[in-house]
């Protein structure tokens, strides 16, 4: 009986894979995209820049992913005047989120680059820019790759907080099905099932790409 | 309504009553989180072949099945085998399960750490290989899994706000109740953004310093 339940919903529940890889993805993409300028500002900027930097971070890591969501979905946005679709809030709060753990990764990784090597390339003619850009970044992002992959699981799980502003992602659809069939425990199983199993397979993803990029005797520990 | 009598009316008493609810969440659920974070370690590092195994199962599932599901599992879900068990106790479950099997992640890290030469020589001294675990490695591994266990401890502080989705009204409950009853969304979330990260820096102090206590000199 249940399973039949289970095998008739199931559809309708993986339709919500795309959703939760919808908000994870974006969490990296903003996370990438705006975290690796703020790790930058918090490195070589100017110390006001240093400051309003370290302001956000300590705001975003300080604060449930629950919490933001319900100030930037009832809080600051309408009153910014924004009526945006729950999906896209709870992607924009994920990233600004993720940016500011992920911006931490990638200052570690770029502190981790021995000061003398931006002085030679200064010394070689370069440009701060470009020393950044062609010395310091191809390496130090190699070093980060691992520890930005952690991150990934991380927000898998953190993505089903969405649930709270009514994101129809995997979790959201397993109360749905639960809510409509009376049917519990295997719902919410299969649900766990195939957030492991997303969890699992990423992972698995991001190592062969770590060990594909990775330069030979270079890097943190071989893995 | 003005916004001082709305400060010290609603908000701050039912912040009170929020923060408490927190506090309580956190405090029982630590401890706990703690020692049955060392059992699992143990089990994976000394165990059999079987008892490493199912340990390895209960991080692989507690860390990879998001804490939110967990939750409805233990309180929507076990009522369907006849286990019904009030919001509160299905929250700290969840946090116990989820905060053991990250913790037992650094703990793993950090007894894998000890130098295998201290578990032979402790048993050529003559201790029993329990006595070796309890006294030569533990001590060493727990002092070494303190960066970690404290950011878990944080963690924890963070996703006590959960318990809100099975009714338990800690802060973010009682903020999201008083915001949507007397309209003040921004205000309130604001506010209850303000003591997350109060206690959250707190803690962040607290965890420095006991780190640096218990630092192995040299």
């Amino acid at each position: 009986m249940a399973l039949e339940i289970l095998i008739d919903w199931f559809p309708y529940l993986l339709s919500g894979i795309s959703l939760t890889l919808g908000l994870v993805a974006a969490a990296l993409i903003i996370g990438v995209g705006l975290g690796l300028p703020l790790a930058l500002g918090q490195v070589y900027g100017s110390l006001p820049v240093k400051t309003v930097i370290s302001i956000y971070v300590w705001f975003f890591r300080g604060l449930p992913v629950l919490v933001l969501l319900f100030l930037f979905y009832f809080g600051i946005f309408p009153a910014m005047g924004l009526d945006l679709p729950a999906f896209y809030v709870g992607a924009v709060v994920l990233g600004l989120w993720g940016a500011a753990y992920q911006s931490q990764v990638f200052r570690g990784a770029i502190q981790s680059i021995s000061e003398g090597q931006m002085t030679a390339a200064r010394s070689l003619g370069m440009s701060r820019f470009q020393a950044i850009r062609s010395v310091i970044l191809p390496q130090s992002m190699r070093i980060a790759l691992p520890g930005w992959s952690n991150q990934y699981p991380e927000i898998l799980t953190e993505s089903s907080v969405c649930y709270a502003i009514g994101v129809a992602e995997l979790l959201t659809r397993s109360s749905q099905i639960v809510s409509q069939t009376y049917v519990t425990m295997p719902i919410y199983l299969a649900c766990a099932v195939i957030f492991i199993l997303l969890s699992y397979a990423g992972t698995t993803g991001i190592h062969m790409l770590e060990k594909k990029i990775a330069i030979p005797g270079f890097g943190p520990g071989g893995s | 309504m003005d916004q001082v009598t709305f400060v010290l009316d609603v908000m701050i008493p039912a912040f009170q009553n929020g923060l408490l609810m927190t506090l309580a969440l956190v405090a029982i659920t630590a401890p706990f989180g703690l020692l049955i974070g060392i059992g699992v370690a143990c089990g994976r590092v000394y165990g059999g072949k079987g008892v490493s195994w199912l340990m390895k199962m209960y991080a692989v599932f507690f860390r990879g099945c998001p804490l939110l599901l967990l939750l409805f599992i233990l309180y929507f879900g076990l009522p369907s085998f006849g286990i019904v068990l009030s919001p509160f106790v299905a929250s700290v479950l969840g946090f116990i399960f989820c905060n053991s099997a990250y913790n037992s992640e650094y703990i793993r890290g950090s007894m894998i750490s000890v130098k295998e030469g201290q578990l032979i020589a402790a048993k050529a001294l003559g201790m029993t290989r329990n006595q070796a675990i309890l006294n030569i490695v533990l001590p060493q591994a727990l002092r070494r899994s303190i960066p970690g266990v404290s950011n878990e401890f944080i963690y924890l502080i963070k996703y006590s706000s959960l318990a809100y989705m099975i009714t338990v009204i800690e802060l973010t409950g009682a903020s999201k109740l008083i915001a949507t009853k007397y309209f003040a969304y921004n205000e309130t979330f604001f506010a209850v953004a303000i003591v997350y990260l109060a206690l959250v820096t707190i803690t962040t102090f607290g965890a420095n310093a006991l780190e640096k206590k218990y630092a192995i000199p040299g």
